[in-house]
């Protein structure tokens, strides 16, 4: 915990609460840690404190600790495998190229596994899904404390360091996959093409109506389930995470009840950490594997 | 845990990193695997040729050995007969020789003999006619009766 006045409850809402960067509208009431109100004179950018200013701040805010998270991570993976890709012999392969071309291996093995069509982008996303949204997970492993405390100490409220706990990173990356599924969709199949399969089946023409129902559903599950299933997952982690770290926090002094809290803190919490480890690899792989499977649906002329 | 903004800027940024990826990632890492799955490809159908251009030269040296043998085995066969002809010839030779010696002393024998018999033949006829002069006591005309004498000798 990160300070003896917090209730429970608050320390579970301070680290649910991303960094939002956004503009309160005019006449807002800001209600600083003292309790005071201050209503705004004006439309302010400001950062939000808590979850009713970045509700008020619409949809044109930035919740900037999962923007730069997710840029850090990104942009160290793909420095990382670029070095490698500069540097690429054909002679024996050494330490990190070794990873790497054992790593883009794996991933081409799978998307031909799964992808019948050619395409040379669906290779390289996937690589890129899957380390990236490996990479945003592994941030999970890092005691959930010890960021937002530096950063409190650099004056930042508040930094949600796992980007995929934020639907926003998991749906942003959905909606990409889903407008390339409409995009090749659309290519090799035609516009008219597309539609047909969106309301000719299963029924005919004449059920049209309901075909397109049950298709457009089908449709619209891919990116939602793909996106929902990413948060999901890593949201419940991080929240045992916060809860198991809370049992250690309600320490009141030296007795036997709390010395056993807070040896089972340390053994849950790494317990489940472990067990995380498994949690997000596979979802990193969930992912990359169902992006590879719409795209070969998108692909094909039937199904 | 509000939807915002930064789904948008989330979707652009995968959108970059996917085309980053693409660009400098993937092609240059998949180029170099290609190319080295090609170099041992290579390898391994040089070696197999190898083998075979090794059991090949193999069979032909084989090939090669089993006919100088037979060659050698032709010459020293062709020798042996050419060996045994020489000698045949040099027996034959010696053969013609010998019965050209013996013919030679055969005639050379005949005619000591018949000159023999010719210097016997006139001593003969001497001693005749000495025997016959001593029996009469005179001395007889060896040209009266040297007719008389011819024939004895023709009849010796």
């Amino acid at each position: 915990m990160s300070s003896e006045a917090l209730t429970s409850a608050e320390y579970i809402k301070h680290h649910l609460q991303n960094l939002t960067y956004g503009q309160l509208p005019a006449g807002y009431e800001r209600h600083d840690a003292s309790g005071n109100v201050e209503a705004l004179q004006q439309a302010t950018w400001t950062i939000a404190h808590g979850a009713e200013e970045a509700k008020a701040m619409g949809f044109w805010a930035l919740n900037l600790d999962t923007f730069i998270m997710s840029l850090l991570l990104g942009a160290v993976f793909m420095f990382m495998f670029h070095r490698v890709a500069k540097a690429a012999s054909t002679g024996v392969p050494t330490g990190l190229q070794n990873f790497c071309e054992w790593a883009l291996e794996f991933v081409d093995n799978s998307v031909r596994g799964s992808f019948s069509g050619k395409n040379n982008m669906v290779g390289p996303l996937a690589l890129t899904v899957f380390f990236w949204i490996f990479s945003m997970n592994l941030m999970d492993l890092l005691p959930i404390d010890y960021v937002p405390l530096v950063m409190q100490a650099l004056g930042v409220p508040y930094f949600k360091v796992v980007p995929s706990t934020d639907p926003n990173a998991t749906f942003g990356m959905a909606i990409g996959v889903f407008l390339l599924v409409l995009y090749y969709s659309i290519k090799v199949k035609g516009l008219a093409g597309f539609a047909g399969e969106l309301t000719l089946q299963p029924f005919g023409k004449w059920g049209m109506p309901v075909n397109l129902l049950l298709e457009g559903v089908n449709l619209i599950a891919k990116p939602i389930s793909l996106a929902l299933r990413l948060f999901g997952n890593m949201y419940a982690g991080e929240m045992i995470f916060i809860l198991i770290a809370l049992m250690g926090g309600s320490y009141l002094g030296l007795s036997a009840a709390s010395a056993t809290l807070f040896g089972s803190q340390i053994l849950l919490s790494l317990g489940w950490a472990i067990f995380h480890i498994l949690i997000i690899t596979l979802q990193a792989f969930i992912f990359m594997t169902l992006t590879v499977v719409y795209l070969d649906m998108a692909h094909q002329e039937h199904h | 845990m509000n939807i915002n903004a930064t789904l948008l800027a989330q979707t652009i940024m995968f959108a970059l990193f996917v085309w980053f990826c693409m660009k400098f990632v993937w092609t240059p890492i998949i180029a170099a695997l290609e190319e080295r799955k090609k170099q041992i490809a290579d390898g391994l159908a040089d070696a197999e040729r190898a083998k075979h251009d090794l059991e090949l030269a193999a069979k032909r040296a084989a090939e090669i050995l089993r006919e100088a043998k037979e060659k050698s085995a032709d010459i020293l066969a062709g020798g042996e007969k050419r060996a045994s002809e020489i000698i045949e010839a040099a027996k034959d030779q010696a053969r013609t020789e010998g019965d050209r010696i013996i013919t030679g002393a055969k005639a050379e024998i005949d005619q000591e003999v018949f000159r023999a018999k010719e210097q016997l033949r006139t001593q003969v006829s001497a001693i005749a006619l000495a025997g016959a002069s001593k029996i009469l006591g005179r001395e007889i005309d060896a040209k009266a009766h040297n007719d008389l004498l011819d024939k004895l000798v023709a009849e010796i």
